[in-house]
Order: structure tokens, then C-alpha cells, then sequence
């Protein structure tokens, strides 16, 4: 699947001059959008780190008698029907998300990367070889991948991350391919030729900056959606399992209880959303202020 | 590009290669595909001559499991089952659901039409969410602009299992205006269809959206506006169609996540697809069926990937003019070069 | 009855000022030239009389009248009523300016589909003549070619046309000539004279004032955006008063010098070329140099030689091969016969790892150098890596004083060393490049329209760093070039390329006073006319 955006590679595209400075690199402002996106990963970070800072109770404490409980000065998001405070719990489920989201995108980068440098750099016919693997791997939906991993490793926090981790490593594939091979054909690394260095230094000095700096952008973009389908795994009860507090799995609670108890549903959905949201909004606000020409 | 006369569109022979070529590609994608799920079944842990008598639990004798084995070929090595599983794909034999006794051709003919129109609608209504968002934005200011930025950002993460469920507590049971769950009318399909669309809406949106401001700063926007053009004009004959082609390349690699996103939103809205069959059959090691329902999946991208390039061809016509199937060569950069030192 | 009048035009971009209290006046049937150094403010000038100022600028203006409707408080809804029917504007990048996804016929009648009632029939007749005109196959206006099949000269009258059709009483042409080698340019201009003659008035905007000399009736010259001087074209040519305006004469002087053939400087004539001028053999001799892309012959059995210390100029129309001979040169391009020698040693064809240890030995000088400097490094950085073989990136002992000097040889402001190459102007940069080039001490350098690029004031002076680095230094150079008038004052023999093949080549002097071939005779002609102007 490919839940990543290619970034504006129009580079060909002819610019009316006047049309404001577009693409002076601009260090360091990520804008006020940026900044606010930017302060909420910082909480999230903070919640996932000590949850006890930011969010009353133990996720896990169970309170038959306080089941199914409105939102209240005593439970900010209420209680769910084993009447577990809501709001613990969702500051608790955010060092999963996190994590899961962020280390998902390392595997899916750190292979998309892998195979999508070793396409862009090497002959016509190693490329044609991934080329083919990474159009085979689009053709599996990630359900089915992360069904087939949960069925062999068991369900768990690991294994959906690594099926999120493989779904996503072709999209970035085919995005650093497209760098690498524009890069390699740059007037700055026709330069590097006709001064004679070696091809090693060119790759090395020119082609892989050029090429795996906007990835870092993007991977920013795909911590946001490895979160939810991360979340989706769990909502289906092949993530992480009961009891642990995760939004996905508090949305499968919750919905029995959509009528009666819908704050169950919304905070856990809310997060996902403002999560996923925040770090979509810093990342192309990273890809704004790095972008050059 | 080089000057002088263009080169005509080969004909219907380029076609027909385009075609055979397509096809070959998609076979070679199925054939991975087939093997790939042979591979993952077989390391799911479990004996599967017990999966087909009923799962762990079943109690089968040891004669029974032997039958069984025999029966279904399971004691031959493994790569003659390997090659018996692709010999009766290869003719058309899908098989017998191991967990529902039913030819796997059945079920799939029954639930995957549902799944599979749920995408596809899916994808139609994301396309027109996102271009009314993109004009909506660049018509009417910067706050607009910012607005539908944040929408659409926040819509591409929002995640549809949610998503469903809140549209069904306020359009279904508190405002009544639509069925909450699938009552085989075209009402009942307007809920799950906005569900599965309104991520990929978000997506795209942005997608088209920065494709629309990165065309309007362009030399020849500046051409038509020079001349007069209209502000739809303006959009509907240039911006879009630049801004429309990352899109189109999108939605085909997209497919397989909005098919895994109509799997979750069936179980949403009850709707009989395949969501709940392919749980099942992963987790029962019910193989004939996951190799049907990957296979058919595989097939529809493939046959998803060759409409996406048609459209794309439509929309830009440089295409047409290069050999059909044939892409932009690597190193075809330099071969402008002759042309551009002095214009 | 003047077409456009603008008095007291002040405009700010971001908060800053570039164009202050502008005062402009074109006549019917007339032709006015704006011209200043990039950055002066004329394009902003032109943008804002069409009311196309780019977003974030603020427009002041005492009176702005254009074909004779007061344009000052205009909605955009009536603007657009103007544009294309009563103003043409034909802008500067022309590359781009086409849509690349569109048919070309389609781009040329919209200002008829948008301004006129004319049916669709009527259309297609009045694009075809007005194609006709230009001199295009006027089958384009059907046949749904795009933009890309075209080259730059047939894109730039193609929009021409588009921006014609519409027999507009004004027409803005923004740079209509830059980039463009001279036959077509005088192609170009000759087409905006027949919209004047037609009775429209032509305003023509452009940083060379030798381009103007025989085409416009008045100029106006800006400065800093500020206008500083204006009056018919001869008397502004003879004494000029404002110095800006005297810097753009000497630029467009010594170029019409030149190609007129009553040159001072051709190249061996002037300076002392230092060391053995004429040693063994050529240090760059090229034979039977082929190339085809795509089935179409590039290079076609081209033969030269190289002497140590002089200058070989290769001139030709876009598209003649002249590039890719000088990639050839360069090992960026195999050619599919033919062989390059470096001082008599294998050059091309050769495994680059045989040919690595001599790269210095060659350096090359490109028409963009910008795209050539790698956006994180400083000027510094720059001409470190270069004299250290890329091994070194800060200025450490030797290196620091060569910087400086390096930067001296070029006129570059040592100042400079911290700043991105990337905020220098463009000729700022070329000098880096030329720098760069001559960090390793090269024996020579192969130079693909260096100046082309540039202001023609600035190609004045980058030339004549050049002129004085040849002398000096005494590397040879290959200069490539569409532009006569360069080539003249800097080669001291020349090659002239047509359709991929050598077809004449001698003394500079020899080729350009007495051309033996028909394609050089019309080179110099369209050189001649375009300085001229005559009709």
C-alpha cells in the first residue's frame, strides 16, 4: 500500500519569475502551522514518556462500579465499561501509537530506502528487478500482508508493526528511486565528473543528500499514517492485545457502546486524529523550510 | 523533446504490444502473488489437515487426519504441492474453502464484488472531493487556502473504523437521513462509500492541491492569463490536468490500502464483503481461500494499473506520442541537451 | 492616441520599492524600447500595465491608461475583458510559456474563443493565417502538436501568434529575443514590427540596448528602478548622459563593432599570449566525431584542432550540434565514432578511470552555472574542493591566500568567500565558475554559451575578464556560442556547425570578413540585421 505522498518533484516546470521568491532556502521557520503541530508531537512525546504527568490514574485499575461514567470533573473523558478512567488510558495508549508509528516508518523507510537506492544506482537491470519486486508488493493489500504475519509470529505490537513496516517500504522504494536517478542525472553531479572525481565521492558528497534529504520529509508524512493503520490493526484484535491501553482497541470497546457511552469512541478516535494530524503538519512544514530551488 | 514533426501514435500494432506487454506483467504479478501466498500460509503455524477437519479442536482421529492428508495431497513434498496449487490456479481452479466447504469461486463471487465496488466508488468520490477542494481553495484566498489544507490534512488521518462509526451516530440514528447499516439500497451504500472515500479525498486533495499552486506560478499560467482566461478556465484547462497526474499514479498504488480500508469499514457497516472471510481464512490456514482472495486482489490492482495509465495518457498527451509502454528512458534527460543550448 | 500611458507608477514587492514614480508613454504604431540590467524593474513595470502583478505587490499610480481605458480601478472581471483583445503580452520565458499538455493550435485561438463571437470554423481560419504570419506551418493550428515538438524559436512565434491574433492595440513583449540565436530573433522581432505596422504600439522590454538600436523608435532607459533617460533610439545611442546608460552603449557598441567586421580585438591580435604558443601539435584535436540520438545525426564526422594558447570558437543555430560536441569534449557524451586526443594521449573514447587522473587537465565553463554549484557549499567551499581535488573543505593554510587570489583573478569580492553561490547574481556566478575552472590550472577550457545568459552588460564585462584571462594565463579555450559578436572578440579561429557537420572553418577574421559557405554568410547576415534593424 502506499499511504505516502510523492513530494513536487516538478522540477522541469518553468517558473514566471516574479511570481514571489519560490524556492530561496529558507532556514529554520516551520511557521506558525509548523509550530503548533510541532508543540503537540512535543506533549505526545512527553505523554508517552511519563504518562503519569499528564493524565490521573492507572489505566488499568478496574472500578465495576464507576462503569460507563460521563465525562466529569473526576473523569475528564469519563470511564469505559469496566469503568477504567478514559482519559489514563489515553494518555497511556500514546507511547504504543507512538512508538508503533514511528518505529513502523523506520522499517518502511529504512528498506524503501535500501531497495529504492540500490534501484536508482545500479544498472538497468537491477532496477527492472525491483522495479517488478516493489509493483508485486503494491499488489498485496496491507490487510492481507499484516494478516498473514500476525497468523505466523501471533498477534501483538510487534508484528503489526513490521506488517505496517513492510506495506509502507515499497511506496518509499519507488519515491527514493525517483530521487536518486534524478540526482544522479544533476548538473551538479556532471560537474563532479568533468572534475574527475570518483564515482564513490560523487555518490557519496552529491547523489545520497540530495536524494534522502526529502525522505526525511516524508517519512514525517508516514509516521501520521502508520499511526492509524496501526490503530486499524488493533481496532480488528490482531495488534496489541486486551487489556493494554491502545486507541485502536479502545475504538473496538467503544463500539458496542456508540449509543450509551460515546465518549468511549471519541477521545481514542480524537487522538488518533490530532496525533496523526500534528505530525503530518510538522512534516510538511520540515519539507517547506528544506526545500531548496 | 526533440523538434520537428511529432512523432504519430504508432497505430493499433503499439496498442496491441502495449496490451500483450501489460498482460505479461500482470501474469508475472499474479504468479508472485500465488507464490508468495503459498510461502506465508505454509509458515503459519498449525497442521492444516486439521484445519480442514475443523480446526485444533476438532477432535479428529488419526486415521482421519491421515485421510485427509492423502486426500488433499498434503503428504507429497512440497514442491510438487507447489506446483499442483499453481497448475489448477493456472486452469481456473480455485478450490474448496478449506474453513467453509464452499468452492472458493463461490464465496469470492458472492463477497468480493461488495469489497471490491466499495474501492472503486471510493476512489470516484475521493477524486471529487478532492478537486472541489482544490478549487474551492485557490478561489478564495489565503484563509480558504489554509483551511482546506488543514481538512485535508487531518482527513487523510482520520481513521475510517472512527470515522464510520460517528457518521453513523449522527447521519444514521440521531438525523435518520440514511440507513446505518447496508439494507441493499443505493442509501444504504452513501455512509461506507463516504468512509472509505474521505481519507483518500484528504489525500489527494493535498496532493492535487500543491500540484494547482505549483502550476499556477508557472510561465504559461501567466501566458493564459495574459490572455484573458477566465478563472475557471484557468483551472479546468490547465491547472488541473498538471495537478491531476501525480494524482492519477497515486490512486493506482493506493488501491491496495483502500481496499484494506473497504475491509475494515465492512465491519463497520455489516456490509457482506470480504472483511470477516479473510480473517477467517488467515487464521484457520484456510488456503485455497487467502490464495483466492489475494489473487482476485492482485488481478483487480493489475487491471487498476492499466486504467490508471490509459487516464494517463488521456490527460497528458506527451504520453501518446512516445510509444505506448515505453517510459521516459533513464539518462533521457540528456538527450534534450542538443536542443537547449541556445534556444 | 498612445496605447498606454502610465504616469507616477510606483511599486513595492514584500516592502521594498523596485519600480519608483515610472513615467511611460507609447504612441500608436510606435515602438518603445524599456531598458535597464536585470533587476531594474521593467518586467515589474510591464507586469503592472497589464495588471498582472505578481501576488504581494503593492501598485501605486497616478494615471495608468491602456488603449485608451482608465485601468486604475479595474476589477479583475474587467481586466480581463482587456486582456488579450486590447493588450498582448508575450513573456519572457518562452520555454515554458506554451502549455505543455495542451495542443499549440488550441493555445493560439483562446484570445479569439475568449474576446470574439467568432465561430469555431472562423477560428481555425484566423489561426492559421495568423500562424502563417509568423512563419509557422499554419496546419499546427489543427494537426494537436504540442509544445514539446516545437523548438524555442517556433515556440516564441507561436506565442507571438497567440498573443497577436487578437489584433490587440498593444503589444507588451517581455525579452522576446533572449536565449534565441540570431536568425531567429530576427524572426521574432520582425513579427512584432508587423503588429506595428498594423497600427498597434509595440512595447519592447530588454536588457540589451544593441538589440533595440535598429528596431525601436524611442527608449526609455531605467536604472534602479527609476526611469533615467529617454529619447528617440539614435540621439539616446549618440551621447548618452546618464552613466547606466552609457555602460549599456559601450556593451551594445562593442558588440555591433564587432559583428560588423570592423573589430579592434579578434584574438591573436591583442595581448601576448604567454608560453609556447604553438608546441607540439594541438592540445586538443578531435576526428571524425559522430553522434546520433534516436536516429537523428547530432555530429557528423566534425574534425578540429586545438592550438596550445588560442581560442577556437564553434558557432551555430540551436540545434546545429555545437552542444553536444562540447559534451563530447568533455567525456559527458561517447560519440558512436571518431576519436578526441589531450596533447596527442587518448582523451575520447576512454574508460573514465583512465581518463580520471587528467580531468584537471580540462575544465569546462557552462551556460548555467548556478545548477552547477551545489546548494550547501559556500564560495569557498567552491574553489577549495576544486584546488584540492575534492579532498578539502575549509581554507586551511595554503589554501586561504590562493582563495584570495583566485577570487582577485576573477573580480569577485573576497567579501564574498562565506556566501552561497546561490544568493551571488549571475554574473557574479559565472565568475565563480571561471574561477573554478581555473583552480587546477587547466590547459583547457571548454566553455558552452558562457554569456548568454547574462545582461548584455554584464556578457561585456565577463567577456572581457575572459579576453584578459586568455592573455594572461595563455589556456586555451573552446568557446561554444550561438552569439557572434562574442565569439568575434574572443576566438582567435573559428568552427562553423550546421545540421551536425563542420562547414567551414579558418581564422576568425578570415571567416567572418569573407565567409565561404552560405550557412556562415547567413549567420552573419542575421547578425548584421538584428543589430541593425533593417527591414
Amino acid at each position: 500500500m502506499s499511504g505516502i505522498a510523492e513530494p513536487s518533484l516538478q522540477a522541469g516546470a518553468q517558473r514566471d519569475p516574479a511570481a514571489g521568491r519560490s524556492g530561496r532556502f529558507r532556514g529554520g521557520t516551520l511557521g506558525p502551522a509548523g509550530t503548533v503541530a510541532a508543540a503537540v508531537v512535543a506533549l505526545a512525546v512527553v505523554a508517552a514518556a511519563w504518562p503519569a504527568l499528564l493524565g490521573g490514574g492507572d489505566p488499568l485499575a478496574v472500578h465495576p462500579s464507576d462503569a460507563l461514567l460521563a465525562p466529569s470533573t473526576a473523569h475528564l473523558f469519563g470511564t469505559d465499561e469496566s469503568g477504567r478512567d478514559v482519559l489514563a488510558r489515553v494518555v497511556a495508549g500514546t507511547r504504543a501509537s507512538l512508538v508503533v508509528g514511528v518505529v513502523a516508518t523506520l522499517v518502511g523507510g529504512g528498506i524503501g530506502t535500501v531497495l529504492g537506492v540500490v534501484a536508482g544506482l545500479g544498472g538497468r537491470v537491477v532496477d527492472a528487478v525491483v522495479g517488478r519486486v516493489t509493483e508485486v508488493a503494491f499488489a498485496l493489500p496491507l490487510l492481507l500482508v499484516a494478516l498473514v504475519v500476525i497468523a505466523v509470529t501471533g498477534p501483538g505490537p510487534v508484528p503489526a508493526t513490521l506488517a505496517v513496516g513492510f506495506a509502507t517500504a515499497p511506496g518509499y522504494a519507488r519515491i527514493v528511486r525517483g530521487l536518486v536517478v534524478r540526482a544522479r542525472s544533476s548538473q551538479i553531479v556532471e560537474t563532479a565528473v568533468v572534475m574527475g572525481r570518483s564515482p564513490a565521492r560523487i555518490v557519496v558528497r552529491h547523489v545520497l543528500p540530495a536524494a534522502l534529504w526529502p525522505v526525511v520529509a516524508v517519512g514525517t508524512l508516514g509516521v501520521g499514517q502508520a499511526i492509524v493503520w496501526a490503530s486499524a490493526l488493533s481496532y480488528l484484535g490482531v495488534g496489541t492485545p486486551p487489556p493494554a491501553p491502545e486507541w485502536g482497541a479502545m475504538l473496538a470497546d467503544g463500539r458496542t457502546y456508540l449509543q450509551t457511552a460515546p465518549w468511549m469512541s471519541t477521545f481514542p478516535g480524537l487522538a488518533i486524529v490530532v496525533l496523526a494530524t500534528a505530525v503530518t503538519v510538522l512534516g510538511r512544514a520540515i519539507r517547506r523550510t528544506g526545500a531548496h530551488r | 523533446m526533440r523538434r520537428g514533426r511529432p512523432s504519430t501514435p504508432a497505430g493499433w500494432s503499439a496498442w496491441v504490444l502495449w496490451g500483450l506487454r501489460r498482460l505479461a506483467g500482470g501474469i508475472g504479478v499474479l504468479w508472485a502473488v500465488a507464490t508468495i501466498v503459498f510461502v506465508a500460509i505454509r509458515l503459519i503455524p498449525g497442521d492444516p489437515a486439521l484445519a480442514i477437519l475443523g480446526g485444533p479442536g476438532s477432535q479428529a482421529s488419526a486415521e482421519a487426519v491421515a485421510q485427509v492428508r492423502q486426500e488433499y495431497g498434503l503428504d507429497r513434498p512440497v514442491l510438487v504441492q507447489y506446483l499442483v496449487f499453481l497448475g489448477r490456479l493456472a486452469t481456473g481452479h480455485l478450490g474448496d474453502s478449506y474453513a467453509f466447504r464452499t468452492p472458493v469461486a463461490t464465496l469470492l463471487g458472492q463477497q468480493l464484488p461488495v469489497t471490491l465496488t466499495l474501492a472503486v466508488l471510493g476512489l470516484v468520490g475521493a477524486w471529487v472531493l478532492a478537486i472541489a477542494a482544490a478549487w474551492w481553495s485557490t478561489q478564495r484566498g489565503r484563509i480558504a487556502a489554509a483551511l482546506t489544507s488543514g481538512l485535508s490534512v487531518t482527513a487523510s488521518v482520520t481513521p475510517h473504523f472512527w470515522l464510520g462509526s460517528v457518521l453513523i451516530v449522527v447521519f444514521a440514528s440521531s438525523l435518520g437521513w440514511v440507513p446505518a447499516v447496508s439494507d441493499g439500497t443505493p442509501a444504504g451504500w452513501v455512509l461506507p462509500v463516504v468512509t472509505v472515500a474521505v481519507p483518500v479525498a484528504g489525500y489527494l486533495a493535498e496532493t492535487i492541491r500543491d500540484g494547482v499552486v505549483d502550476a499556477q506560478r508557472s510561465a504559461f499560467a501567466l501566458a493564459a492569463r495574459s490572455r484573458g482566461e477566465t478563472r475557471a478556465g484557468l483551472f479546468g484547462r490547465h491547472l488541473l490536468r498538471h495537478a491531476a497526474l501525480p494524482g492519477i499514479a497515486l490512486s493506482a498504488w493506493a488501491f491496495g490500502s483502500l481496499v484494506s480500508g473497504a475491509v475494515v469499514v465492512e465491519s463497520v457497516f455489516a456490509l457482506p464483503g470480504i472483511g470477516r472471510a479473510l480473517v477467517t481464512a488467515v487464521t484457520q490456514r484456510d488456503m485455497p481461500l487467502v490464495a483466492g482472495i489475494a489473487l482476485v486482489s492482485a488481478a483487480a490492482y493489475v487491471v487498476v494499473l492499466a486504467v490508471a495509465d490509459l487516464v494517463e495518457r488521456l490527460v497528458d498527451p506527451r504520453a501518446v506520442a512516445t510509444r505506448p509502454g515505453v517510459r521516459t528512458r533513464r539518462g533521457a534527460p540528456r538527450v534534450t541537451r542538443p536542443e537547449t543550448g541556445a534556444r | 492616441m498612445s496605447v498606454l500611458d502610465i504616469r507616477g507608477l510606483t511599486v513595492a514587492i514584500g516592502g521594498v520599492t523596485v519600480v519608483h514614480d515610472v513615467t511611460l508613454r507609447v504612441e500608436a504604431g510606435e515602438c518603445v524600447a524599456l531598458v535597464g540590467a536585470s533587476g531594474s524593474g521593467k518586467t515589474v513595470t510591464a507586469r503592472a500595465a497589464l495588471g498582472l502583478s505578481a501576488p504581494g505587490s503593492a501598485v501605486r499610480v497616478d494615471r495608468l491608461t491602456v488603449a485608451g481605458l482608465d485601468v486604475r480601478a479595474f476589477s479583475e472581471r474587467r481586466w480581463r475583458t482587456v486582456r488579450g483583445s486590447r493588450v498582448g503580452y508575450v513573456g519572457q520565458e518562452a520555454l515554458g510559456a506554451l502549455d505543455p499538455l495542451r495542443p499549440v493550435g488550441r493555445e493560439v485561438a483562446d484570445a479569439l474563443r475568449l474576446h470574439t463571437e467568432l465561430t469555431a470554423a472562423d477560428r481555425v481560419e484566423a489561426v492559421r493565417s495568423a500562424l502563417g504570419a509568423v512563419g509557422l506551418d499554419p496546419s499546427i493550428a489543427t494537426d494537436g502538436r504540442l509544445a514539446g515538438t516545437l523548438s524555442g524559436g517556433m515556440r516564441q512565434r507561436a506565442l507571438i501568434a497567440a498573443a497577436t491574433v487578437g489584433s490587440p492595440d498593444l503589444v507588451v513583449a517581455d525579452e522576446p529575443t533572449t536565449a534565441l540565436d540570431a536568425g531567429v530573433a530576427v524572426t521574432v522581432m520582425e513579427q512584432l514590427r508587423t503588429a506595428q505596422r498594423r497600427g498597434a504600439g509595440l512595447l519592447v522590454i530588454t536588457h540589451d540596448l544593441g538589440l533595440v538600436a535598429g528596431w525601436a523608435d524611442r527608449v526609455v532607459v531605467v536604472h534602479e528602478g527609476r526611469v533615467v533617460e529617454e529619447g528617440p533610439v539614435d540621439a539616446v545611442f549618440a551621447d548618452p548622459q546618464h552613466e547606466a546608460t552609457q555602460a549599456l552603449v559601450r556593451a551594445a557598441s562593442h558588440g555591433a563593432r564587432d559583428a560588423a567586421g570592423a573589430g579592434t580585438g579578434s584574438g591573436s591580435g591583442s595581448g601576448v599570449v604567454s608560453g609556447g604558443a604553438h608546441g607540439a601539435g594541438p592540445v586538443l584535436a578531435g576526428e571524425g566525431l559522430s553522434r546520433s540520438f534516436d536516429g537523428v545525426r547530432a555530429l557528423d564526422e566534425v574534425s578540429f584542432g586545438l592550438g596550445r594558447g588560442r581560442v577556437l570558437g564553434v558557432i551555430g543555430a540551436s540545434g546545429s550540434g555545437k552542444t553536444t560536441l562540447a559534451r563530447i569534449l568533455l567525456g559527458l557524451e561517447t560519440p558512436d565514432a571518431g576519436t578526441v586526443t589531450l596533447d596527442g594521449a587518448p582523451w575520447v573514447p576512454l574508460p573514465e578511470r583512465a581518463r580520471r587522473p587528467h580531468r584537471y587537465r580540462l575544465a569546462a565553463v557552462v551556460q548555467d552555472p548556478g545548477a552547477t554549484f551545489d546548494e550547501r557549499w559556500s564560495v569557498e567551499r567552491v574553489l577549495v574542493d576544486a584546488m584540492s581535488d575534492g579532498s578539502a573543505k575549509h581554507a586551511r593554510g595554503a589554501l586561504g591566500p590562493r582563495v584570495d587570489a583566485a577570487l582577485e583573478q576573477v573580480g569577485l569580492d573576497p567579501a564574498l568567500r562565506r556566501r552561497s553561490p546561490l544568493t551571488l547574481s549571475g554574473g557574479q556566478r559565472q565568475r565563480l565558475a571561471i574561477a573554478r575552472a581555473l583552480a587546477t590550472d587547466p590547459e583547457v577550457i571548454v566553455l558552452d554559451e558562457p554569456v548568454t545568459a547574462l545582461d548584455a552588460t554584464v556578457q561585456d564585462a565577463v567577456l572581457t575578464l575572459l579576453e584578459g584571462l586568455r592573455d594572461t594565463t595563455g589556456v586555451a579555450m573552446v568557446f561554444v556560442s550561438h552569439d557572434l559578436r562574442a565569439v568575434r572578440r574572443m576566438a582567435d579561429d573559428v568552427l562553423v556547425v550546421h545540421d551536425g557537420r563542420v562547414v567551414e572553418h579558418g581564422p576568425v577574421a578570415a571567416v567572418f570578413d569573407r565567409p565561404t559557405h552560405a550557412v556562415t554568410a547567413r549567420l552573419l547576415h542575421a547578425a548584421d540585421r538584428l543589430a541593425s534593424g533593417a527591414a
